[in-house]
């Protein structure tokens, strides 16, 4: 019978592991389909941001609350899957709490530590489910909040409960096994949270006990497993990509736009500052039509991106009723990478499908509501920059189809003739003085 | 008044202590020439050496990048540095936040390095240095201030304070609105947006923060920037308040107290 969980549960293993290699290969896939942008410097600075920002979930702390419950179910998830170390080497060995009798009272401790992180867990599960249904917080049900997002959330909330009372059940029934002297079932010590479990267990058999143990062990194993499959299809992939987000994330004042070297060169060669470049370099487009012409740290950040809505609902564009909301502008890019590499991977065109970022996911009303006030930029937890892909996209608009709106191509007009946004005679600048 | 150009200082053989980067808005704009002039009336009071480009002087190229015209701002940026380094120029204090945070964070890469400062910051350490001295507490006593914050002062470049302390310096009631500092809530001008009409939507952005400055009370608006600037007078407008709730720079509020 052993030898079966053990065939069984090798196989249970062997599959997520392909099913998550897979997923994790096509994301950095998508994600390499973006342009190159090496970011080398200034490591102390951007460890420190990764350690602070990620880790140490500072910006979520300008909310205390929410904060704290979400550190709960951070911190619960980080440590309780240590245990899954000791599911895997007893599902494989056929063993049951390996490291029971190593550890001795370490152990009892342990295990009431992930016990009372279990029942945290818990709690702010159900309360964050309240928050989101019940009391409804409009950043969870704006426009692009559609039927998937909403589920995606709500499903991970239910998981995570379903997954902690596994373990809570799982640990009642052993303690009860225990105490029946049960020789397979290593004695663990009192565990406090689970005992309060054990009078609903109290009247089954050992045999009835055994089941239930072995269910919720089962359960909590293959859940986790699934978990780690589902994640990768989900706004939870920020759990892992928070981290080199925050990393890569830029240092530069948020005020700075990015340079364009290929017009700096261009500009110097007009100017007759610097020869004309030997070969014109051609770059592949100015500004961004489609994913691949973003960096690759952009489309990372939309990966990363929790659909929290915190940019949206500072957004004095989306608060006016504009279109634009700086987080669907995050998820048309993940959904486009997403379309693409389906694409690729079933052999079809991939990004040469007919449709483009900047057309079929974002429109031109979008981006040209921007303020570039960067309030988005400053609530984003995870340290995302929807701005830049605005601006990019803004660039290609302006510098590859002359499509800007007709008042705007009106002041680059006056700047070139008059140097100045506005139609005034550059020989008038001075006036103020008279 | 007092203005001389960094082309007459070249000529006398001298150099000034510090560049005044006027700006489009501060140069042609009918409101923001007032403040410009407000602040040079404080310069010439402290008897700081200073000097404008006049008509030498062109846009920095803000409002082309923002809008992605990216050959433009370069353009712009490159002929504008090459005037800078031909004057020797080290130190630039300006009174719009979009002129400050191009020359400041972006003109560096493309060979124009200045010490950069906003005259938020400028007044702040003129007051902390006694070069500026107000009136005493008279006319602000219990006047109700609420100061928004620019984006481009504040955001862009974590300028939030300086603004505050000058106006805590007037001895005025200095009450904040709802969004203030990091989350203040943009005029709408910013982005290039100041030379387009909004996109559709229920309401304009300078209308809806007008509401939130008007309902702390405050019967002074102070702002730090010309774009602001307009963008808060014409909320005020709108909202038919102007007989009561003036809007007001910083520098024009210094100037007042300093009785120039
Ligand atoms: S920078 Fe643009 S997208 Fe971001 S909050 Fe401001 S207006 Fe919205
Ligand atoms: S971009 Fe940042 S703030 Fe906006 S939804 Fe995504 S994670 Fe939240």
């Amino acid at each position: 019978m052993a030898i079966v969980q053990q065939i069984v549960f090798l196989a249970t293993l062997g599959i997520a592991g392909y099913l998550i290699r897979k997923r994790v290969l096509r994301i950095r896939g998508n994600i390499l389909l973006g342009k190159d942008a090496s970011i080398t410097d200034r490591k102390d600075q951007r460890l420190k941001n990764m350690l602070l920002v990620a880790f140490g979930q500072k910006k979520m702390f300008k909310r205390w609350i929410p904060a704290t419950l979400h550190f709960f179910i951070y911190a619960g998830f980080l440590i309780i899957n240590l245990e899954v170390l000791e599911f895997i080497i007893d599902g494989l060995a056929g063993t049951h709490r390996i490291f029971a009798p190593v550890l001795g009272g370490a152990y009892n401790f342990l295990m009431n530590g992930f016990e009372f992180l279990a029942v945290a867990v818990l709690a702010a599960c159900v309360i964050f489910l309240i928050r989101r249904n019940v009391l409804k917080l409009p950043r969870f049900h704006s426009a692009e909040m559609t039927r998937w997002p909403r589920m995606d959330a709500n499903l991970i909330l239910c998981i995570e409960i379903a997954l902690m009372f596994a373990i809570l059940f799982m640990n009642a029934s052993d303690q009860l096994l225990q105490s029946r002297g049960h020789e397979h079932y290593t004695p663990t010590g009192p565990l406090f949270f689970s005992s309060f479990f054990m009078p609903v267990l109290q009247s089954l058999s050992t045999t009835g006990l055994e089941v239930v143990e072995r269910f919720c062990w089962w359960f909590h194993i293959v859940g986790i497993l699934g978990f780690s499959v589902y994640i990768t299809y989900s706004k939870h992939l920020h759990i892992f990509l928070a981290f080199p987000n925050t990393y890569y994330a830029t240092l530069e004042a948020k005020g700075h736009i990015n340079n364009m070297p290929v017009v700096t060169a261009e500009v110097k060669s007009m100017l007759g500052l610097a020869p004309a470049p030997a070969a014109p370099a051609m770059p592949g487009r100015f500004g961004a039509k489609d994913i691949n012409d973003l960096s690759w740290n952009n489309l990372m950040a939309a990966y990363s991106c929790t659909e929290c809505g915190r940019c949206t609902s500072e957004c004095p564009a989306n608060l006016t009723g504009k279109r634009l909301s700086p987080r669907k502008i995050m998820m048309d890019v993940r959904d486009r990478m997403e379309d693409v590499g389906k694409s690729i991977e079933k052999g079809g065109p991939g990004l040469n499908d007919g449709k483009t970022l900047l057309g079929d996911y974002i429109t031109k009303e979008e981006i040209n509501a921007c303020t570039s006030c960067n309030a988005c930029v400053e609530a984003c937890p995870v340290l995302i920059n929807p701005l830049e892909i605005i601006l990019e996209l803004r660039r290609f608009q302006a510098m590859e189809e002359s499509s800007s709106p007709q008042q705007w191509n009106s002041m680059f007009q006056n700047i070139e003739t008059s140097f100045a946004p506005w139609k005034f005679p550059a020989s008038d600048r001075f006036n103020w003085a008279k | 008044m007092n203005v001389t150009t960094m082309a007459e200082w070249a000529a006398k053989g001298e150099t000034p202590e510090v560049l005044f980067w006027v700006g489009c808005a501060g140069s042609f704009d009918d409101r923001a020439k007032r403040v410009t002039l407000a602040f040079v009336k404080i310069l010439n009071a402290t008897g700081i050496k200073f000097a404008v480009l006049g008509t030498e002087e062109t846009c920095t190229g803000d409002p082309a990048r923002r809008a992605g015209n990216e050959f433009l701002f370069q353009m712009q940026a490159m002929n504008n540095i090459q005037v800078l380094n031909g004057y020797g120029v080290k130190k630039i204090v300006t009174a719009c936040p979009h002129c400050f945070n191009t020359l400041k964070n972006e003109y560096p890469e493309l060979g124009g390095n200045y010490e950069v400062i906003h005259h938020a910051t400028f007044l702040q350490q003129l007051i902390n240095d006694g070069k500026v001295k107000l009136a005493g507490g008279g006319s602000f006593k219990g006047r109700k201030i609420t100061y928004h914050d620019s984006c481009y002062l504040g955001r862009a470049n974590n300028i939030y304070e300086a603004p505050r302390e000058v106006l805590q310096a007037l001895d005025a009631d200095l009450v904040e609105m709802k969004r203030c500092r990091t989350t203040g809530l943009c005029c709408g001008a910013g982005g290039a947006q100041m030379f387009k009409e909004p996109e559709p939507g229920k309401k304009d952005i300078n209308i809806a923060r007008t509401e939130e400055a008007l309902a702390t009370g405050a019967n002074t608006i102070a702002v730090a920037c010309p774009f602001c600037m307009t963008m808060m007078s014409d909320g005020v407008k709108n909202k038919e308040k102007e007989a009561d709730v003036k809007v007001k720079d910083i520098a024009e509020l210094i100037a007042e107290a300093e009785g120039l």
